[in-house]
């Protein structure tokens, strides 16, 4: 698992990356209430503004943590958005995406690494 | 966060893990442990407490010594009956300006020798020299700083308060008294801005803690921050001043004419007489070009402040604005406040709000969204 100081996760599976959002990223949130997520096939580069997640506070941008292919979103959020609080790391996924070169992954942070972020 | 100024409960909120945000120059609990959303629906189930001690407490004395005369000085101020007010009664009002806009909304209680004003806690700074700027000549204007503010809010208010204090449960909604308790003298108003039945408790600030723990010892009673505050509020289709409320726009066009008893309006016997009031009789006559409504998206994403509104799902210009929007707890789904030219105003009008450049649908709704608990 790697993570991003956007406070995403990312997990490899086969050829593609699962993505979602960290506990900590979902207790800061709150309650979450509503997930709008990209559609499924959309060229997305890193840092862009794909999804956005709606709190019981407020509205939270999810950017792209690398440039790729949205290839699958989380249909179920739509009607649980709740999810993402109850299981951040597995049911709560947001996207799967394809990326060109694995090796970028090497660049973000290990789990340890993110603990010590989030200090 | 060193500037900010920090109510009697400081402490104890952070005692019980609130986490804490600025707010109108304040230190306060936005929530706790529990969570906003389970902090709404226990004050929906159960009963919540609320410090909102930043809140503005202002006496009025009439110098005259006549109550009466305090009331028709406020009247200059407020486009609402307050001579009619009878003690031990406390009624909504809002301080309007010469353009008709509102400067502030309040509620006032009579209490025999004098009225009892709280005030928005951005505002009372502002209220208070509007107050003195107007009322000093008839008035004696006595701002407290020396008392804390709660509200017990919910359903099993009444029983956790009327441990300490029996005399609550013969309260009706907006009865005010002054009770004694182990706790120095509570002034105590059967009213808030949840939608549930509950009271205003004003405490002295060295009780104020103690108080407060007596009350939370009870199971039923769960402290409650800001974040729930506000979904409550919003629900129960009421104003927050600043976002639904503010300076441009007329307690007509707020859809406010509930508070404006027909003794200030034309024809009654003091009609007229607060700033504004040629614009607010002339729109209470013909009606505003713009309404304050409830909006209930059909989807499940909000519609927060300034979304804009349209009538169609593609082209036009907009012809509105959401000024609150949230999701609700209790109703289960995203709810709006906003305001909108009149003739989309009617509730059932189908309408679109632009989120995050999508046109989505969103129906008129009447308010309150969740019917109101209160005792009356």
């Amino acid at each position: 698992m790697k993570y991003t100081e956007e406070h995403e996760w990312l997990r490899v599976e086969g050829d593609v990356i699962v993505v979602g959002i960290t506990e900590h990223a979902s207790e800061q949130l709150g309650d979450i209430v509503f997930v709008d997520l990209p559609e499924a096939d959309t060229e997305v580069a890193k840092d862009d503004e794909v999804a956005v997640i709606e709190s019981v506070k407020a509205a939270s941008d999810i950017l792209a943590p690398l440039d790729g292919t949205v290839v699958e979103v989380n249909d179920v959020l739509a009607d649980n958005p709740g999810l993402v609080n109850e299981d951040p790391l597995g049911d709560g996924w947001f996207f799967k995406m394809k990326i060109e070169d694995l090796s970028v992954l090497d660049d973000l942070m290990d789990e340890a690494a993110y603990k010590d972020f989030i200090g | 966060m060193t500037d900010l100024k920090r109510t009697p409960l400081y402490d104890l909120h952070l005692d019980l893990g609130a986490k804490m945000v600025p707010f109108a120059g304040y230190e306060m609990p936005v929530q706790y442990p529990m969570g906003v959303m389970q902090e709404h629906l226990h004050t929906r189930a159960k009963a919540g407490l609320f410090d909102v001690s930043h809140m503005g407490q202002i006496i009025l004395r009439a110098k005259s010594g006549d109550t009466a005369d305090a009331a028709l000085a406020l009247e200059s101020l407020v486009p609402v009956d307050i001579l009619g007010l009878k003690e031990g009664r406390q009624r909504y009002a809002l301080f309007t300006n010469n353009e008709g806009g509102i400067l502030d909304d309040l509620m006032v209680a009579n209490r025999g020798d004098h009225l009892f004003l709280v005030v928005n806690a951005a505002c009372k700074e502002a209220d208070a020299a509007h107050l003195a700027a107007h009322l000093s000549g008839a008035c004696e204007i006595e701002v407290i700083t020396d008392r804390a503010l709660l509200a017990l809010q919910g359903p099993d208010a009444e029983a956790a308060l009327a441990a300490h204090v029996p005399a609550v449960a013969n309260m009706a909604f907006m009865d005010v008294i002054i009770a004694p308790s182990a706790f120095g003298d509570l002034w105590i108003s059967r009213s808030g801005y949840s939608g549930e039945d509950g009271y205003e408790i004003s405490v002295a600030n060295d009780q104020a803690a103690a108080l407060t723990r007596a009350l939370l010892a009870d199971d039923r009673v769960a402290p409650i921050g800001l974040g729930a505050r506000d979904s409550l509020r919003l629900e129960a289709g009421l104003c927050l001043y600043g976002s639904d409320l503010d300076t441009a726009t007329t307690p007509v066009e707020a859809a406010l004419n509930w508070a404006m008893q027909k003794s200030r309006r034309a024809g009654g016997d003091r009609e007229g007489g607060f700033p504004g009031a040629a614009r607010i009789l002339a729109e209470l006559a013909n009606g505003p070009a713009r309404l304050r409504i409830g909006l209930l998206p059909e989807g499940r994403a909000p519609m927060r402040a300034e979304t804009p509104l349209f009538a169609s799902e593609s082209g036009g210009e907009p012809i509105g604005t959401v000024t609150s929007g949230a999701f609700g707890p209790s109703i289960g789904r995203p709810m709006s406040m906003g305001y909108i030219a009149t003739e989309h105003s009617a509730a059932g009008t189908q309408i679109w709000g632009e989120v995050r450049g999508k046109r989505l649908p969103a129906v008129v709704t009447a308010m309150p969204f969740r019917p109101a608990g209160y005792k009356r």
